[in-house]
């Protein structure tokens, strides 16, 4: 980076600690984005009354509807009623609207369980490899040996040990995400720890932990978010990924991967099993991926012109 | 240069050796017995033994590395207990399809990326750069499995023009066996091609504002010479970078993807093996992916060399 270009970032940041919301509310992107994401948070939460049965109720009668069509469904107490299968049903006589509806809520709390927990750990371990000179070696050769297996081989392979439930699912995903992680609060943190606050924070004898969380810490903030946003839309894929395939949550629970995963065998007759769920996941990852891509515009213009 | 090509292969061993550390710990630290895991939920107490005596599971961990290790070096990956052949027999016997999906997926992807990158750094806010910015977050956002089977439905089942899944040996003819990777490979491309071309736009339009290129257009060459002889010429280290780091995204993308087309190679060997519990070839598949990853890489290092002759180690 040429010498001439810091001067311009500068105002930058200055811009938009005058008006963080604005300069938000000026991009397209975090603007789109964010009111998808928000439309998909509130379908999660109101599940239940938007038109729903229980996802996992199903009836013979009603097996392989077109979407429109109007059956019937068996409840929990054994009473039929009349429903109209939106998304048309599956093998089972389950409603594929209900079950996308659903799948919702597993999406986005893999997504943001995984940043979270990926976010948590990385910071964790890119502060103490940028701060403590002598973990650095050690811990950066074991992220470099994680980051060379194929993320999804990781996850896969530590499901398929742990047996499948919600919480394995989220941590094997983001276990390969953490070396990444680590990676940029490391570089800032190096970068960060030469500024001169840093440097008078250290002359003034404040202790390393305070150093750490209260002067480098709030400066990675922004790459972080931005890194999370990435984090959640690739952990969303690959939950959907691992359902998929077979291994992922089991099958009676209403993901988007396990609806494809079931409406592949009948994929020639009815593709719709496969194209619905399909169509959310695909909206929910691009809404997560714009957002980001605003956000980093946004609050971090130099990484903005790297990519 | 050879003090680099020495220096760089060594740097390579302890990454390597990482990652066998790794593989071997997934298994050992995971809660419960690792010879009932292997074993399977079929098995009976005598074949559990066997397996713990086999693995030498009541050894001290590091021992048991050593073995392991010892093993893995001589080229011993162990034995599938699921589909009975040994792990180094198992990963060859489905290397082909996977390599010839891979190589054409790469090919297909650089021919198509490259170019669509250049074109939209050039032409900077254009039309071409708008909409390839916007495929290529879109590219980023549809699944796999999905894009494999909207292309499955539009061009195998409405149109009938290619098979809908499978695949054939190279040795039983060229031209099924292309057929049948055609949808494969674009599928698998899409998202690849994404990558490539935004990395590939971004670093053009870097060397296009270098002062070399307004020289070059001074004193009156071509613009196409210009922007590939000048351009495209100096940003080629960051291109073949990402091609290299790409190569984890594609690996992934291979498990899905042989699954969506019903290929058996490596990536499906993978997916049956977790089915079927069988511990042996999932650590060896993924150790051959990985090294086969850091391997490539090690590659795209030694290429600079080639591309950017200012680079002297």
């Amino acid at each position: 980076m040429p010498p001439t270009a810091v001067p311009a970032e500068a105002a930058v940041a200055v811009q938009i600690k005058g008006g963080l919301w604005r300069a938000l509310r000026g991009n397209w992107a975090v603007m789109m984005g964010g009111s998808v994401l928000a439309l998909l948070a509130l379908i999660a939460v109101a599940a239940p009354w938007l038109g729903t049965v229980d996802p996992t109720l199903f009836d013979p009668a009603s097996r392989d509807l077109l979407p429109g069509a109007i059956g019937e469904i068996t409840d929990l107490d054994g009473a039929t009623i009349a429903h109209k299968f939106l998304m048309g049903s599956d093998g089972f006589g389950r409603d594929i609207y209900s079950r996308v509806i659903y799948g919702t809520r597993v999406s986005l709390i893999v997504g943001a369980a995984v940043a979270l927990v990926s976010l948590l750990f990385g910071v964790s371990c890119g502060l103490a490899a940028g701060y403590i000179r002598w973990l650095d070696g050690v811990l950066m050769r074991v992220m470099d040996g994680v980051m060379a297996i194929p993320g999804i081989l990781i996850a896969i392979a530590l499901v398929a040990l742990w047996k499948a439930s919600l919480t394995t699912v989220i941590i094997a995903i983001a276990i390969p995400e953490i070396p990444r992680v680590t990676r940029l609060v490391r570089s800032l943190v190096l970068s960060i720890r030469e500024e001169p606050y840093v440097e008078a924070a250290v002359s003034l004898g404040t202790r390393t932990l305070r150093i750490m969380f209260g002067h480098i810490l709030p400066n990675t903030m922004a790459p972080l978010i931005v890194q999370g946003t990435y984090i959640c839309a690739s952990a969303i894929l690959i939950e959907a990924i691992l359902s998929f395939l077979g291994v992922g949550l089991p099958t009676d629970v209403p993901t988007w991967g396990n609806i494809m995963a079931e409406g592949r065998v009948q994929f020639n007759d009815f593709p719709h099993n496969v194209f619905f769920p399909g169509v959310f996941l695909a909206l929910t990852v691009l809404a997560i991926n714009m957002l980001g891509d605003g956000l980093r515009d946004t609050l971090d213009p130099r990484m903005s012109k790297r990519i | 240069m050879f003090t680099f090509l020495a220096r760089r292969l060594a740097a390579t061993i302890p990454v390597l050796l990482i990652v066998a550390v790794l593989v071997f710990l997934m298994l050992r630290l995971t809660p419960g017995d690792p010879a009932v895991i292997i074993a399977g939920d079929a098995a009976n107490p005598e074949q559990v033994a066997q397996i713990r005596a086999g693995l030498g599971l009541d050894r001290p961990i590091a021992v048991q590395f050593g073995i392991w290790f010892g093993k893995l070096l001589s080229g011993n990956l162990g034995e599938s207990y699921y589909f009975k052949l040994t792990v180094v027999d198992l990963i060859a016997h489905r290397i082909e399809p996977t390599l010839a999906l891979s190589v054409c997926t790469i090919v297909l992807s650089v021919l198509v990326s490259v170019p669509l990158g250049v074109l939209a750094a050039w032409r900077q806010g254009g039309w071409l750069d708008r909409a390839l910015m916007g495929f290529s977050v879109l590219g980023f956002s549809v699944p796999v499995f999905v894009l494999g089977y909207i292309l499955i439905y539009i061009f195998s089942l409405k149109l009938g023009w290619l098979p809908v899944q499978g695949y054939v040996r190279f040795a039983d003819g060229f031209w099924p066996f292309l057929r049948h990777l055609i949808l494969p490979s674009i599928t698998l491309s899409v998202i690849y091609i994404a990558l490539i071309a935004r990395v590939t736009r971004a670093a053009v339009t870097e060397t296009l504002a270098e002062d070399y290129v307004r020289t070059a257009r001074a004193k009156g060459l071509p613009e196409a010479r210009v922007v590939i002889h000048h351009a495209l010429a100096n940003a080629a280290v960051p291109i073949v970078t990402v091609i290299g780091i790409g190569i984890a995204l594609l690996i992934g993308g291979v498990v899905v993807t042989e699954t969506v087309y019903a290929i058996p190679g490596l990536g499906r060997l993978t997916v049956d093996a977790v089915l079927a519990r069988d511990f042996p070839t999932i650590q060896g598949v993924i150790l051959f992916f990985s090294f086969a990853y850091v391997l490539i890489n090690l590659l795209v290092d030694l290429s600079y060399l080639f591309f950017d002759p200012r680079i002297s180690y």
